[in-house]
């Protein structure tokens, strides 16, 4: 299942060029801007990345984080989980204390992007708030609309997104094509749709936490 | 059609979530002189069931027991003045809302469906239910049961709220709880101190059936 999608390839390194480096298994939804800061710091870290859709299916979650994570193990001396709980309640959490990882905090990488409390409050001042995320805005056909059967059942829509009153995009890197899917994502919903820009700063602390690496600082 | 095959054409296309063609048997059938309960206890509920067991293989998903448990709706509107009127008795009356602060209810209307097939009187509240209106519900409709459904973990904790809100007005003890949703487990129902928990529809039902039968032959003991 493993597919590197990232220019953080461990194809090409040596055993003791591995030796020396951190082994990151990223959700797919977080592996392309986790590899660009990887990039951007030249941090020593390869990503490895997990299929996205693993979110629709997130009993699968901690199963192949741990099959994956073992298996580095035996190459990296440290592996670090770039998984929020993710909707494994709790799965993934018995997998980091089991192997002694750690992973990043947070239900979602909607808290990774937002901060937990910013997003606390888009839901406390609305509860049916959909939550959209510059990779979902990109993949929203495949990872939305196909994976919850609205591509083949439209008359669903309403079963699932009914009481859902507003969709909010985390843009982390937003330009005008991004905008027009976002919309185009929260039309199909019929739902009006609020653009929150995060940036990516959330995500290089969260990282740079994880890792213990050094992160410029960011105003909170 | 014969009955046979107006039995295994709704079990078929309920199966397969062909919503009008269900209602399309679903009349054929009464016109031919089909009893409710056959149709839906020999062909709708064992379809459904069906598709129960295929999510749980991991044959099915999300959209296909949605559509089924449309199709099966469809149905249950012609159905249920029918079995109505023929005195069909229920096994019980069962109250279900998701929990204020949510909205998620796929799960919940499917267990919904799944009660209301088994022959629970199911009376749905909806979502981002408050406690004072689980309250006021089960004071009006005096239900066996009521279901708490949460999909988010910091809306599991409105369980507690409600259980707590139910003593404090005074019935605790004369209605079962149960609880469910995606990230609900048998350590969290016991720990809010509800009375039932189940994974998913199905389980649902047997729970609740169970739950029912040990209440009551605890009153008529």
């Amino acid at each position: 299942m493993l597919t590197s999608t990232t220019s953080s390839s461990t194809s090409s390194r040596s055993p003791a060029d591995i030796a020396a480096r951190i082994g990151l298994i990223a959700c797919g939804a977080l592996a392309q801007p986790a590899a660009a800061l990887v990039d951007r710091h030249a941090w020593p870290v390869d990503v490895h990345p997990l299929p996205p859709l693993l979110h629709n299916r997130p009993h699968l979650i901690a199963g192949q984080v741990e099959a994956l994570a073992t298996s580095l193990l035996r190459r990296y001396p440290t592996v670090a989980i770039g998984y929020a709980d993710c909707g494994t309640y709790g799965a993934l959490d018995e997998v980091c204390d089991r192997l002694g990882l750690r992973r990043l905090a947070g239900l979602h990488c909607y808290d990774v992007y937002a901060g937990p409390a910013r997003l606390q409050r888009f839901f406390d001042e609305q509860p049916g708030t959909y939550v959209l995320t510059d990779f979902l805005v990109r993949s929203f056909g495949r990872t939305v609309l196909q994976e919850l059967g609205l591509d083949r059942h439209p008359e669903l829509r309403d079963d699932y997104f009914g009481h859902y009153t507003r969709v909010v995009w985390l843009a982390q890197e937003p330009d005008p094509e991004l905008h027009r899917l976002a919309q185009q994502a929260a039309d199909s919903l019929g739902l009006p749709l609020t653009v929150v820009d995060t940036g990516t700063a959330g995500l290089e602390r969260a990282i740079g936490g994880l890792l213990t690496l050094p992160v410029p600082a960011f105003p909170a | 059609m014969t009955p046979d095959e107006i039995l295994q054409g709704l079990y078929d296309q309920t199966l397969v979530g062909n919503a009008p063609a269900v209602l399309d048997l679903t009349h054929t059938g009464l016109d031919l002189g089909m009893e409710p309960q056959s149709l839906l206890f020999d062909a709708l509920i064992p379809s459904l069931e069906e598709v129960g067991a295929r999510f749980e293989r991991g044959d099915f998903f999300v959209p296909e027991m949605l559509i089924a448990g449309r199709a099966m709706a469809g149905a249950m509107e012609v159905l249920r003045p029918l079995l109505a009127e023929t005195g069909v008795q229920t096994i019980g009356t069962f109250v279900m809302g998701t929990v204020k602060g949510d909205v998620h209810d796929i799960g919940k209307n499917l267990v919904n469906i799944m009660l209301e097939g088994a022959g629970f009187n199911v009376i749905d509240l909806g979502v981002q239910v408050a406690p004072e209106k689980f309250i006021e519900a089960i004071n009006e409709h005096q239900p066996d049961i009521v279901g708490f459904s949460a999909f988010l973990t910091t809306t599991m904790p409105m369980f507690k709220a409600n259980i707590n809100a139910l003593q404090k007005a005074g019935l605790r003890d004369s209605v079962i709880v149960m609880v469910g949703g995606a990230p609900v487990t048998q350590e969290y129902a016991d720990a809010v101190g509800a009375d039932g928990y189940a994974s998913d529809a199905s389980a649902c039902v047997k729970r609740a059936k169970d739950l029912l039968t040990k209440r009551r032959s605890l009153v008529s003991a």
